[in-house]
């Protein structure tokens, strides 16, 4: 457990993950559970993963980060994820990973609007929606 | 044949190389009538001065190197001078719109003004006449197919580097405006294409944090399955760094051949001009234009609609 070296920071109600060195599976595997365990603790509306110092991704990190936002979503927590070099971004398309379903920012600042933009449209659809909801059930 | 241990074998015999040298301005004589009355001079072309200067050159260059040497292979140091002038001529000689069929039997015509040298002077030994008349012209013909070897190295010089200039020239990123770049493609793409394409897209992305790149295919003759799978994988690639790829200049044909090949795009913005791609840029990076108005108040009235048609006017 002390060879865990990624930060995940709570910043207001994002989540902040930093990933700084080229991580190996169980780190991966460990990351996706303390993740969920901070969302659920701190009630974060949002995750925001920094993969930008990364300079090799494979298919399974790929795979992860994907999973971890299907996750967090179920949890009403939106993920984005930035900082994608462009040969990761390559390579990943070349191995046929699009991480469909994950959203994706150029940098930290970007990230961060989208998000906010995101939560804000969500109160907002929620706020116009209520009637819709009591009806549909969802 | 009396020297035959100090020189290897197939080279000429010393009488010839030393009857070559006596006679050479008879040679040149000769071979310049020849080559000047022959049906394929083109004087327009070349002046006899200079058809004079190089075939002087040429002549003691091949004397030279073939002195000594055997004629089977052609390939030593002695053959290096004759080589680098050969090379020289048939430049030149292309230059002046010669063709290299032109430069060859002009080697190739050396062989008829020889004949009657040899002949005068082995006519008491028409063995030896006929060993030397072989010899001399496997030289030339070793020389003359030179000629084609080095002309078709130049051209694929030429077409290597014009390829080269060609990759750099077509693939330019431009800034459109800020966070908005376009990549306007023109011509055929190939796998080797798209890569550097794509690369510099991408780096570009990064570099100026565009929020928008704009993948113009105006010119882009036909999109068959391989070149939409490029595409597609360009904007896969561009939406994982977190901007979004909008593909225009898709015209008619262009849409017909992609729904006939069953190529699914979904998920991919796509706009008929570049125009609207770049209106739909400026909605997506939360941008609008709007004309300076001489009623003085910008904001009256600028619905979403409206704000449209501004954009398009301020776009001649």
């Amino acid at each position: 457990m002390s060879a865990f070296k990624v930060p995940i920071l709570k910043v207001g109600d994002v989540l902040l993950v930093s990933i700084q060195s080229d991580i190996d599976d169980r780190t991966v595997v460990e990351l996706q559970q303390r993740v969920l365990q901070q969302i659920e603790r701190t009630s974060a509306r949002a995750v925001l993963i920094d993969i930008s110092l990364l300079e090799m991704v494979d298919s399974f990190t790929g795979r992860m980060l994907s999973d971890i936002a299907s996750m967090a979503l179920i949890m009403d927590a939106e993920t984005v994820v930035v900082g994608i070099q462009p040969a990761v971004a390559i390579t990943l398309v070349e191995l046929g990973l699009e991480l469909k379903g994950v959203s994706t920012a150029l940098d930290v600042d970007d990230g961060l609007r989208i998000l906010r933009e995101r939560m804000k449209d969500k109160q907002r659809r929620r706020a116009a929606g209520a009637d819709d909801h009591a009806t549909a059930g969802t | 044949m009396t020297s035959d241990n100090t020189t290897p074998p197939n080279a000429p015999n010393p009488r010839t190389i030393r009857m070559l040298s006596e006679r050479e301005s008879a040679i040149l004589e000769s071979w310049i009538e020849n080559r000047v009355n022959s049906s394929d001079f083109r004087e327009t072309l070349i002046s006899g001065e200079e058809l004079s200067s190089d075939s002087q050159s040429f002549l003691r260059a091949f004397v030279t190197s073939i002195a000594n040497s055997n004629v089977e292979e052609m390939r030593g140091k002695e053959f290096n001078a004759i080589r680098r002038l050969l090379l020289d001529i048939s430049e030149a000689r292309a230059a002046q719109a010669f063709s290299p069929s032109e430069t060859a039997f002009y080697v190739f015509s050396l062989k008829e003004t020889l004949l009657p040298f040899l002949r005068d002077e082995y006519q008491d030994d028409p063995q030896l006449l006929l060993d030397e008349v072989n010899k001399l012209s496997k030289a030339l013909d070793k020389l003359g197919s030179f000629i084609f070897v080095s002309t078709i190295k130049n051209r694929e010089r030429v077409i290597r580097q014009q390829q080269q200039d060609m990759l750099e020239l077509s693939t330019p990123v431009v800034q459109i405006w800020d966070r908005i770049i376009c990549l306007p493609l023109i011509g055929t793409l190939d796998s080797r294409r798209t890569q550097l394409m794509m690369e510099r897209l991408l780096d570009r992305i990064v570099r100026s944090r565009a929020e928008v790149a704009i993948l113009d295919i105006t010119g882009v003759p036909t999109v068959d399955t391989q070149v939409a799978n490029y595409l597609i994988k360009t904007v896969n690639a561009v939406r994982l760094l977190g901007s979004t790829c909008i593909i225009t200049g898709v015209g008619p044909s262009i849409a017909q051949t992609i729904v006939h090949l069953g190529i699914d795009l979904t998920g991919i913005i796509t706009r008929n001009q570049l125009s609207d791609g770049i209106r739909m840029a400026f909605e997506l990076t939360r941008q609008k234009v709007v004309p300076i108005n001489s009623t003085g108040d910008p904001d009256a009235g600028a619905e979403g609609g409206d704000t449209d048609e501004r954009v398009q006017s301020a776009h001649p």
